[in-house]
């Protein structure tokens, strides 16, 4: 009798485990299969795709690593990659650290806190067309409301948009700008994550600001940070929305600015050599990974975990 | 020790109302210029308020563009984004959460996999395979991409970990299967989490440029962030015109933030911190 009821009882778990499992793969099928279609299938597909040649109208031919050759001597690649970097090694710094500092000024006992923080959300809420096209006005060299202040104040008017190096600055301003809230958000829920009593204990031994600062937000913050850092990093060298909507195709500064996303685009889509475009794009994963692994790499040395 | 408090406090407020002032100056001057004539706005010396607040320039734009067309498919396109990954996200999360199938941490690295990866390197498969559908330049392009998530199946897998498993032990007992223990007991419990990955999703769908510039080629069919940059071509000069266009193409989403900021700020936050 005793065994029977223990084979009846294996069998009756192995059933409700059976149903278990079952649950499980009904209730992952959906994301999973969109996941392999969507995303997994057509990764493999790109990199199958940048070892061909495309003569337009679908036609395309194996050509092995003939995009790569061509790729590795390319001087717009050279200038893309090169502008993307620039791109990114400013944005980045400044962007956080911009953030880092509203939020320490909005983490203080002062009134208004959320009006604040839907101000500088604000630009996060707005279509890139839009704000691009505004931006370009401000920046526009005759009319637009930079130039007209600084000739209001004695300054010589710039050709922001038109000139390679200003060009470049331009965007990175909109870009900055309009990350700034995304940022200053997070950094600010991980702020008020710290204790209080950390503060209070420093003030009792008689730390000024600029030593708390240092001492305790800054440690107690790096993981928030390094969220930060690593997701506008990775933003950043995937810039493409305000260069498409800032420098016309036909702005001699393009050479300046355009991305490897930029860069990209114009092959894949408008000129529709999408194999070189495909080996383009996974030029920056390479770089991105790269990075990536690099930033994981350090963060052991510079973000504090308790 | 008062006085220096209240002048921490004035320079505090001082550097972020100057912030604040850079934050929204743009847009400001957008609303201006769009209510000034062409003569007003490229006035020089500059003139600030407009001496007659006019709406042609609105007229014109909603005339050159099919703004209505713009707004329609642009809600249709997060709506149904929304609907799609928020719920294939939640049942995937509880699942990769709390079931102990067989190949689960396999299988989670293709969401692992889906996340670290630079989204460009999707979208030219992505076009051919529209393209084969035969769905290009339709609403369903738009929503395409976006029907399953793997930062939103990432993010609630998350919150689905937070609630106790007594919880779920309790209702084992009492003979309910997975399925109903999901419905019944998990949705209700992260309503926030899923509140918060709505509003990502809306929000990344709403600034989606490149997928809607290269899947809807005609005007009707175009979202507001494709169908405003197609204005950048055409009339670069008519900038009050231009304006107008673009105050046209954010107020939706303003006006949404402004309403349900509270909900905005706590989703994006909650993201951060389980992510």
């Amino acid at each position: 009798m005793g065994t029977e009821l223990n084979k009846h009882k294996k069998l009756k778990l192995s059933k409700a485990k059976l149903s278990d499992y079952s649950w499980g793969y009904l209730m992952i099928a959906p994301t999973i299969l969109g996941l392999i279609v969507l995303n997994i299938w057509p990764l493999i597909q790109t990199f199958y795709l940048s070892f061909q040649s495309s003569a337009g109208f679908g036609i395309t031919q194996f050509v092995g690593l003939d995009n790569y050759k061509k790729l590795i001597g390319d001087p717009e690649v050279l200038s893309a990659t090169i502008n993307t970097f620039k791109y990114t090694l400013v944005v980045v710094p400044a962007g956080v650290f911009l953030s880092l500092i509203i939020a320490v000024l909005l983490n203080t006992n002062i009134r208004g806190k959320s009006l604040y923080r839907t101000i500088y959300f604000l630009p996060m809420v707005a279509a890139p067309a839009a704000i691009a096209m505004v931006w370009k006005w401000l920046f526009m060299s005759d009319f637009g409301l930079i130039n007209l202040i600084f000739k209001g104040v004695g300054l010589p008017a710039v050709n922001w948009l038109t000139s390679g190096g200003t060009a470049l600055f331009a965007v990175i301003v909109v870009g900055i700008w309009s990350s700034l809230g995304f940022n200053m958000i997070i950094l600010l829920a991980g702020l008020q994550e710290i204790p209080t009593t950390f503060y209070e204990a420093a003030d009792i031994d008689g730390a000024g600001p600029v030593s708390k600062f240092f001492k305790i937000t800054l440690p107690l913050v790096s993981p928030t940070m390094f969220f930060v850092v690593i997701t506008t990093l990775i933003g950043s060298l995937q810039v493409f929305d305000y260069i498409y909507m800032m420098i016309y195709k036909t702005n001699a500064a393009l050479g300046s600015v355009q991305s490897l996303v930029y860069l990209f685009y114009d092959y894949s889509f408008i000129q529709l050599n999408k194999g070189y475009g495909s080996a383009i794009i996974v030029w920056l994963f390479i770089i991105i990974m790269v990075i990536t692994a690099i930033q994981l790499k350090l963060q052991k040395k510079w973000v504090h975990y308790d | 020790m008062k006085t220096n408090k209240k002048f921490k406090s004035y320079i505090i407020h001082g550097l972020l109302i100057l912030g604040s002032l850079i934050m929204i100056g743009p847009f400001i001057w957008m609303l201006l210029t769009s209510f000034k004539t062409f003569t007003e706005a490229t006035h020089v010396p500059i003139i600030i308020f407009p001496k007659n607040w006019t709406f042609a320039s609105y007229i014109k734009a909603w005339n050159l563009l099919p703004f209505a067309a713009f707004y329609k498919n642009t809600f249709l396109m997060m709506l149904f984004r929304v609907i799609f990954s928020v719920f294939t996200s939640a049942a995937a999360g509880y699942a990769f959460a709390r079931i102990k199938f067989p190949g689960r941490n396999a299988l989670f690295m293709i969401i692992l996999i889906q996340m670290m990866v630079p989204g460009q390197i999707f979208i030219i498969p992505q076009f051919l395979l529209v393209q084969k559908l035969g769905l290009l330049n339709t609403v369903s392009a738009l929503v395409f991409p976006g029907i399953v998530s793997a930062f939103g199946t990432f993010l609630l897998r998350q919150f689905y970990m937070g609630i106790p498993v007594e919880l779920e032990e309790a209702a084992i007992l009492d003979g309910c299967n997975r399925g109903q223990i999901f419905i019944k007991i998990m949705l209700p419990l992260t309503k926030s989490g899923m509140i918060a990955l709505g509003i990502f999703t809306s929000l990344f769908a709403w600034k989606d440029l490149m997928w809607p510039l290269i899947v809807n080629m005609s005007l009707d069919k175009m979202p507001l962030a494709s169908g405003l940059a197609s204005l950048q071509g055409q009339y670069i000069t008519d900038f009050p015109q231009l304006m107008a266009g673009s105050v046209m193409a954010i107020w939706p989403m303003l006006l949404i933030f402004i309403i349900f900021q509270k909900q905005f700020i706590a989703g994006i936050a909650t993201s951060g911190s389980k992510t």
